[in-house]
């Protein structure tokens, strides 16, 4: 069977640390962390009361909203969602705004773990009050998951697959996966993959019920996530949406679109909740099996990863993951890649958190850098055990990678791993 | 209360979660919870709640940390108690 070779040419990004592609850009490489206090968290009694969210005024929403659409609005998700969906197709060269055909070429893969939660309790609320006719029209399609892929499948005219996928932390990861998949086989031309995570409370109280977010940095929040630290105590909850065209070089070529990066490969798996996996912890066999079976789908050797974009969240998990990497990559010490975590800057995005991160990634493979960790002066020894120090650079370094592995993991026992290549001309 | 009333309390509590029965029907002071039940420790916070509801008392995060054995949790619910 013909395969078709697989490229990113658009990116937007709505992060805590940065609403824009250039601002994130710059956030990244400066070590920005966009994690705050929020008041909201400390008045509801919760044990964490620092998130990361990112941070715009409601008139930003009218270059992405109609006014009519932004009545009633209250899904931060969809918002997130839309501004970075839209942002990566006009950074793609497509048109947003003018077209009245279908594209049956064209599609929407759009992740998300649960859409508009304060819409939802609102609506409950009404309901309960026995006033359901005064739910109106905007409570389904802010409320069912894939009200996201819908809106922006309308937006966009798409004409092929319009969907939502939802795989927990391991969403924004898999989407872009999806997409990848789609269009090697050509059953698609270009997809906006991404995902999305409402900022919200609601979203986040399970996580604190279940005593693994932080608890003791809510009077210094920018210190809170650490990732690969010995002092790591567990995530802070963030949220935002990233968003990739995932489109196929031939097409790209034709209409004279830039190339960020190339998908040379991945894979998606689970751990069946068995060997050691469960709800919340993951099959290790299953990881590593994922990574190795990614290395394998791009056909390259895993000598050739330049770096890491680990899904490291900052819990006591953070060195078994490393573990996981070393045993698929069969590279430790100082032969081990360049390895970080977007999350000791954002949190943890939740279901954004792949699709965030692999933004990150192929900024880094475009334009040459591997950003910095914060907050992990103090390596956890178990790590440091595996690999060199200088492995996890904790200022913004200039190399030029040329692949870099990023994989997430989610809830579930479910794992995704992709590999990305820095595009050069081949002209 | 006495000690053995309160710990045959806590058995009933933790017999929904517990994986290993062997184990539990033979439990004691030392008896951990993680590694000898082969509960998942995603359930620690469940079992504190039904703790709270069965003794009426509120327990902290620094206090649900120590209770990873049958000894450690007994110790924290007498001082809950002692504080109401």
């Amino acid at each position: 069977m013909k395969t078709r070779r697989v490229v990113i040419t658009g990116l937007g990004v709505v992060a805590p640390n940065g609403i824009t592609l250039e601002e994130f850009d710059q956030a990244i490489q400066n070590g920005k962390s966009g994690i705050s206090f929020i008041e909201e968290l400390e008045q509801l009694k919760f044990s964490c009361q620092i998130a990361g969210l990112p941070d715009y005024n409601n008139d930003y929403l009218n270059n992405y909203f109609k006014q009519i659409e932004l009545k009633d609005l209250n899904a931060s998700g969809l918002e997130y969602g839309v501004i970075a969906g839209l942002d990566a197709w006009r950074d793609a060269g497509f048109d947003t705004e003018n077209s009245e055909e279908v594209n049956w070429d064209y599609g929407v893969i759009f992740g998300t773990g649960i859409l508009g939660v304060d819409k939802f309790r609102e609506a409950i609320y009404k309901v309960d009050e026995g006033k359901v006719r005064r739910l109106g029209s905007t409570t389904v399609p802010q409320t069912m998951a894939s009200g996201i892929s819908a809106f922006l499948g309308g937006k966009l005219g798409c004409g092929n697959i319009v969907t939502t996928n939802s795989s927990a932390c391991s969403t924004g990861t898999e989407a872009i996966m999806m997409a990848y998949e789609r269009i090697k086989i050509g059953n698609a031309k270009a997809i906006l993959a991404g995902s999305t995570s409402d900022g919200s409370p609601y979203v986040w109280g399970g996580f604190d019920a279940m005593r693994i977010l932080p608890s003791k940095y809510n009077d210094n929040p920018k210190e809170a996530s650490r990732p690969m630290s010995a002092s790591a105590k567990g995530f802070v909850p963030g949220s935002g949406a990233g968003a990739l065209v995932v489109e196929e070089y031939e097409h790209a070529i034709q209409r004279g679109a830039k190339i960020y990066a190339e998908i040379i490969g991945g894979h998606v798996n689970s751990g069946g909740q068995r060997n050691g996996g469960s709800m919340t912890a993951p099959n290790r066999k299953a990881v590593v099996r994922c990574i190795e079976n990614a290395i394998a789908n791009a056909d390259i050797n895993a000598k050739e990863i330049d770096a890491i974009n680990g899904h490291l969240t900052a819990t006591s998990k953070d060195a078994t993951e490393i573990e996981n990497w070393c045993k698929a990559l069969n590279r430790k010490g100082k032969d081990f890649p360049y390895i970080n975590s977007l999350k000791s800057m954002t949190g943890h995005c939740l279901s954004a958190s792949g699709s965030i991160e692999s933004v990150a990634t192929v900024l880094q493979l475009q334009k040459g850098y591997i950003f910095g960790n914060l907050n992990c002066e103090d390596l956890h020894p178990e790590i440091t055990k595996m690999i060199t120090h200088d492995k996890i650079p904790t200022q913004t370094i200039t190399v030029q990678p040329d692949i870099i592995a990023k994989a997430s993991f989610g809830f579930g026992d479910v794992n995704a791993c992709i590999l990305f290549k820095k595009y050069r001309n081949e002209k | 209360m006495k000690n053995e009333t309160m710990i045959e309390q806590l058995k009933t509590i933790i017999k929904p979660y517990v994986e290993n029965e062997e184990q539990w029907n033979n439990l004691n002071d030392e008896t951990d919870f993680i590694k000898d039940l082969d509960i998942n420790s995603a359930n620690l916070v469940d079992i504190v709640l039904d703790i709270e509801d069965a003794f009426e008392i509120e327990i902290d995060n620094d206090a649900m940390e120590k209770m990873l054995n049958v000894k450690a949790s007994i110790e924290v619910i007498k001082q809950k108690i002692a504080e109401k």
